[in-house]
């Protein structure tokens, strides 16, 4: 019972970055722009979170430094495809390239370092015995990313902005001819959504491994991506899907444990190759994915006057 | 507010020209870097300006660096102009330098002198099989080409750390993870005297012509060129996207893995851990900034070359970390995007009172 707890604790731990990146990218795309930026967000805010956590000491400034450093990469993003009308995949690539080597140059002189543990977990529930040391021993961070979850789908189904945010990414005309302010509204959506991005990156390197290493994020980032194809752009279904792929990461630990003697790095492959026939499924039922996804998704928006 | 307004027609010269300014302009933004680190501008933009050039060893060292950029550019140019965004080509590349170099160490001291060939058209094959894969699955199964090929390329470094920490290891390396160094019979030969630059040269001139001839030339490019680039026209005159998504994954994969067997049996002469510096990345911007044309890939490929070189001068010379060759590459992408807005469209400034009306 312990160690099956336990096990749940460290995929709600592995899976909690993965569904943070896959709801911030979630709401870039319920607004119609596909973001492939996320993995150098993600680097940059897991950098930038380090270094913040490692001088203030607090983790919870590093993941408030990290989710700036992700609204700041996303604010350029926006520059691109919004006011400037650019093509959002190589503007996303772009994000991406940059994102990884200002985190790589920045990051240089905090590789090998480790910061201090913290007590992590919720008040009054971490003292539950059995419960208390395992699921709810995480960080804050796990639970609100549960809630972000909840509240998001809400926002999306069940209020006039979500709506609104939604009606933005199947029709963008439609939205601007009612007199919406497309521009504006997809602008403040890949903000949110960098926001999360940069949470989720910062997550990684000041909760999760706490410690800073070169293209740590290594391919979360993508997987994010797959991830919202995978939950068909529903927040709790692409929450579910994360701590799929987080216990997967955990089942190569365990089957490591276990004594399996493949080599680590064919377990390693797990993650990517399960990524592949995920989106090998999806992809599979096209009509699925057209139900499903935006319609304008990827597709810039010039209003005509 | 700024508003665009799409340009009645965009100028070719001016399409032409914005990868230039966005180099100009990358290059500004590196002089300001330079500025906040403390470090004399001029000083710093001289290793990326000048000293690349500086010798008959820095050209070698050019070309060394621009033929696996120029390949991988090429053959990407020929997926994008097939509206195939495969950007797993750095995958292709270590496939290949895996295949190649699998093929590499079966040679012994005595072996024939032209089984560099062999080792070559191995490293070829390993790039295709990646690149299969990936068409594979979005033939098959409709799956995302971008997601598909870049998990790949995770999933085909991960054999490569296989591969050189378990049963390719050198007995005689002192545990380090790399295989043993290849036979001369495996090696590309080295042109000139003095410097590293090999026979991969002549390939990725020869690759950058034919592709060249494929596209502007023949049918099959012809009617690859019209499904990316209007496949309503091209389902109508009965063009078929899939022989279009084969055909460039296996050309572009076919190319890479040349880049990466040109790596191994060129300047590396063994397989370790890294066979490549992004090099496969760094070929999406190439490709982007060439145009998407293949003489625009050599020319964007050597661009690309400069800053590498550029980067570990930098390193080596004022202690800053190789990595800000990627701030330098994300930093022209986007400007380069920037510009073509500018080219497609006029930029008008309203005040807000234009904007309420």
């Amino acid at each position: 019972m312990e160690s099956l707890l336990q096990l749940l604790a460290a995929t709600l731990n592995a899976g909690t970055p993965l569904a943070l990146a896959a709801l911030g990218l979630a709401i870039h795309e319920r607004a119609g722009v596909i973001n492939l930026g996320a993995e150098g967000m993600m680097l940059l805010a897991a950098a930038a979170g380090f270094a913040v956590a490692f001088h203030t000491g607090s983790p919870t400034w590093g993941l408030a430094a990290g989710a700036g450093a992700g609204a700041l990469l996303a604010a350029m993003f926006a520059l691109l495809v919004v006011v400037f009308n650019a093509s959002q995949y190589g503007s996303g690539l772009a994000i991406m390239l940059l994102g990884s080597g200002l985190s790589a140059f920045a990051g240089v002189s905090y590789a090998g370092r480790s910061l201090a543990q913290g007590q992590a977990g919720l008040p009054w529930l971490r003292d539950i015995p059995g419960l208390g040391g395992t699921v709810f021993a995480l960080h804050p961070l796990v639970y609100a990313t549960m809630a972000l979850a909840c509240l998001l789908t809400v926002f999306l189904y069940r209020t006039r902005a979500g709506m609104l945010l939604r009606a933005v990414g199947e029709s963008p005309e439609s939205a601007h001819a009612l007199g919406y302010p497309v521009g504006w509204i997809r602008t403040l959506a890949i903000l949110a959504g960098g926001l999360c991005c940069g949470l989720a990156g910062a997550y990684l390197s000041v909760v999760y491994t706490q410690l800073w290493s070169e293209g740590m994020v290594a391919g979360r980032g993508w997987m994010a991506l797959a991830l919202i194809a995978f939950g068909m752009w529903h927040p709790l279904r692409i929450l579910l899907g994360a701590y799929l792929f987080g216990g997967l990461t955990m089942l190569q630990f365990q089957l490591q444990g276990m004594g399996v003697q493949v080599p680590s790095q064919f377990l390693a492959m797990l993650p990517y190759v399960c990524t592949i026939a995920v989106l090998a499924l999806r992809g599979g039922n096209p009509g699925w994915m057209r139900r499903n996804m935006p319609r304008s998704l990827g597709r810039p928006f010039l209003p005509e006057r | 507010m700024i508003q665009l307004e799409p340009r009645a027609s965009a100028s070719r010269l001016a399409a032409w020209l914005s990868p230039l300014a966005a180099l100009a302009l990358t290059m500004l933004g590196g002089a300001a870097l330079f500025a906040m680190l403390g470090i004399d501008a001029w000083q710093g933009l001289r290793l990326f300006l000048v000293e690349p050039f500086n010798g008959v060893y820095a050209w070698g060292e050019l070309a060394v660096k621009a033929v696996p950029l120029v390949l991988c550019a090429v053959g990407l140019s020929l997926c994008f102009r097939a509206n195939v965004w495969n950007i797993g080509a750095e995958g292709q590349l270590i496939a290949g330098a895996i295949a190649g170099g699998g093929v590499a160490l079966l040679a012994g001291p005595d072996t024939w002198r032209g089984y560099v060939v062999l080792v070559m058209a191995a490293g070829m094959l390993g790039g295709m099989l990646w690149a299969a894969l990936t068409a594979w699955f979005k033939d098959r199964f409709g799956a995302n080409e971008m997601l598909v090929s870049l998990m790949l390329t995770y999933v085909v470094q991960l054999l490569l750390g296989y591969l050189v920490f378990g049963p390719w290891r050198d007995p005689y390396g002192y545990n380090f993870p790399q295989s043993r160094s290849f036979d001369e019979a495996a090696v590309l030969p080295v042109l000139w005297e003095g410097t590293r630059a090999h026979a991969g040269l002549w390939l990725a001139l020869a690759a950058t012509g034919a592709a060249w001839l494929f596209l502007a030339r023949s049918h099959p490019g012809f009617r690859l060129r019209v499904t990316g680039a209007a496949p309503a026209a091209a389902r109508y005159a009965g063009y078929s996207p899939r022989q279009a998504l084969w055909t460039s994954m296996l050309a572009c994969g076919a190319l890479a893995g040349l880049a990466g067997i040109g790596e191994v049996a060129g300047p590396m002469q063994r397989l370790t851990t890294s066979v490549s510096p992004g090099y496969g990345f760094a070929a999406v911007i190439a490709a982007f900034l060439g145009r998407l044309h293949p003489a625009g890939a050599l020319l964007a490929g050597l661009v690309m070359a400069v800053l590498y070189i550029g980067g570990e001068l930098a390193q080596s010379r004022l202690g800053l970390p190789a990595s800000i060759v990627g701030v330098f590459q994300g930093l022209a992408l986007a400007l380069l995007l920037l510009g073509d807005t500018l080219v497609r469209y006029r930029i008008r400034w309203r005040g807000p009172a234009a904007v309420a009306r």
